[in-house]
């Protein structure tokens, strides 16, 4: 599995009432939230996301709130993967039960600018910015997760099983 | 090597003898939890679950408390959503308006979570029970669907972290001045992944709702769960609330913590957070000259009935600020009534605040005292992120009750002190 594209860029501690505010929480369907995504942090985020594109932050991306309305909102934006330096814990386990590709690594999370276009191998873990040519391995997936990841998510891991 | 309390809850309910930090596990599950925000969307996922029934309806609350009274259509579908779902499954614990709260004041109250249960909830505040020598924490509404479903969740068991609390909290200090001094010692990604344990013998000089409060706001220092040793006062809660089994877990004598803190409750001072993370804490003291247009008094953090008679204690025979627009907020129907029994509503209405049904309401920007551009609070809620409580530029200070309730009264920054009490 892999993502390239290109970069939008942020700070530490993006946390999901910015991602999404509440504000939008009487929606439950994706394309709606994704409308809004990003919205209190980056209001022209959404005009300038394209298919494939790449968030990268750096630490304890998506804190704060539970809402998975934060990792569906980034996924149906269009965004094939986000790279942080590292992940609130729930935001983490959003993403992955959603099918949403998460890595962490704080060199790349360092040293990858806004706009590069950059490309990601899961199942080596290897980042590339292809901008600059740099590259950087990001922590894999332990054995479980990458389970859960193959089938999709979480509900079809458990319907497999 | 031995484990901590967190670690030995968790082996417990995965069937191990003994389980290590890092260690991938499934456990069992006694209870879960979704609110109206995260219900609908665990609704569908677990439509898409080969599996019709829940796994055991005793065991599933969903509690309708962020955006009740419904503030628009669509949430109010949201809930009709919710309600139906909960009367197909014949969810036992469903709470309608009348008789709902706000979630993690209401399990605790009513007695659906105890002393050594694992309960996950699509709520980042679900570590409040943690007060209760629970292993609880926040998922998103998947976790919650395959935990309706199956009775099961994964965890990767964490390391945790010991806050050795010593003396005891001086008039006007509370449970909240606790947690946020602690979180600005270490951060909001200062527990990232981990247990925040707390422990040593200051625990006994907190109340219930302290403790409540504490825990509650571990995951605003990126804790997995934070947990507190059973006493003589969690007992005393337990069999006053509930008829449950529950089991006293004890961390042993040689866990390994990552790292320990030491916290004297005695030198601690009223603390607010500024804008915009929940780590950026200054005592009132040293806050300067803040004014401001609303204070809300209530939450899942705050609006028990020990933080309503510290609110109508500062608030008795005075009146706001003109101007400044007091939210009162019960955190449930028991809370509520409470307090008009003991005379709080009237102190409250005679100071001229105003009193809300119970509601997450205004701590999510949701209604009921969402901030225009430019305003600022002082909040006994828990974040104060950018545009949390309505508009981007709008400033959140969060505060404990005795902070608010003084604030309330100068219309600006202060605590009782600055009023002679």
């Amino acid at each position: 599995m892999k993502a390239n594209g290109k970069v939008h860029k942020y700070g530490d501690n993006v946390d999901t009432d910015v991602i999404i505010p509440a504000r939008y929480l009487n929606s439950t369907t994706p394309e709606e939230l994704a409308e809004h995504c990003m919205e209190d942090i980056d209001k022209d985020f959404v005009k300038n996301v394209n298919k494939g594109d790449i968030i990268v932050a750096n630490k304890n991306f998506g804190c704060g709130s539970s809402r998975e309305h934060a990792p569906i909102s980034i996924k149906a934006s269009g965004v094939s993967c986000v790279i942080a330096e590292t992940f609130a814990r729930i935001f983490y386990r959003n993403a992955i039960n959603i099918g949403l590709p998460i890595i962490e690594c704080p060199e790349a999370a360092k040293k990858i600018n806004a706009g590069d276009e950059v490309s990601v191998d899961f199942d080596s873990g290897l980042i590339t910015d292809v901008t600059t040519g740099e590259t950087f391995t990001g922590q894999a997936f332990p054995e479980f997760m990458q389970k859960i990841i193959k089938a999709e998510g979480l509900v079809n891991y458990i319907n497999n099983k | 090597m031995g484990m901590t309390m967190t670690q030995k809850i968790l082996a417990a309910h995965a069937g191990l003898d003994e389980v290590k930090a890092g260690q991938l596990i499934m456990a069992k599950l006694d209870m879960v939890l979704a609110n109206d925000i995260t219900g609908p969307v665990a609704i569908n996922e677990m439509k898409k679950i080969n599996k019709t029934e829940v796994f055991d309806k005793n065991k599933v609350a969903l509690v309708p408390d962020h955006f009740t009274p419904n503030k628009d259509i669509k949430s109010a579908n949201n809930c009709k959503y919710m309600r139906e779902f909960a009367y197909s499954q014949d969810i036992t614990n469903y709470f309608e308006i009348g008789e709902v709260g706000i979630e993690h004041a209401l399990l605790p109250e009513k007695g659906l979570v105890t002393a050594g249960d694992v309960i996950i909830g699509a709520d980042s505040h679900t570590c409040t029970y943690g007060a209760l020598g629970a292993f609880s924490t926040g998922v998103g509404s998947t976790d919650m669907a395959a935990g309706m479903a199956t009775g099961e969740a994964w965890f990767k068991v964490p390391s945790a972290i010991k806050f050795n609390l010593t003396g005891s909290l001086s008039p006007w200090v509370s449970g909240k001045d606790v947690i946020l001094h602690i979180i600005g010692l270490i951060g909001v990604d200062g527990a990232l992944y981990k247990s925040m344990e707390f422990t040593g013998e200051g625990v006994s000089s907190l109340t219930m709702d302290d403790r409540f409060t504490i825990a509650n706001m571990a995951i605003e220092a990126g804790a997995k769960n934070g947990i507190f040793p059973v006493d003589d006062k969690t007992l005393e809660y337990i069999k006053e609330h509930s008829t449950k089994e529950y089991k006293v877990f004890e961390a042993d004598a040689d866990a390994e913590y990552d790292e320990v803190y030491e916290i004297n409750l005695s030198e601690l001072k009223p603390t607010v957070a500024f804008p915009h993370l929940p780590e950026n804490t200054h005592t009132v003291e040293e806050s300067g000259d803040i004014e401001i247009d609303q204070v809300v008094i209530g939450s899942c953090t705050n609006g028990r009935i020990s933080d309503l008679r510290i609110a109508a204690k500062v608030l008795d025979g005075k009146k706001v600020k003109k101007g400044i627009r007091t939210i009162i907020i019960p955190a449930t129907q028991q809370i509520y009534l409470q307090a008009v029994k003991e005379g709080l509503m009237e102190i409250f209405i005679n100071a001229g605040a105003i009193v809300s049904a119970p509601t997450c309401g205004p701590c999510l920007g949701g209604h009921m005292g969402v901030l225009a551009s430019g305003e600022k609070a002082v909040s006994t809620t828990n974040r104060n992120f950018v545009g949390r409580m309505g508009a981007i530029d709008s400033e959140i200070y969060l505060a404990s009750p005795a902070v608010a309730a003084a604030s309330a009264i100068t219309g600006k920054i202060s605590e009782p002190k600055d009023l002679g009490m």
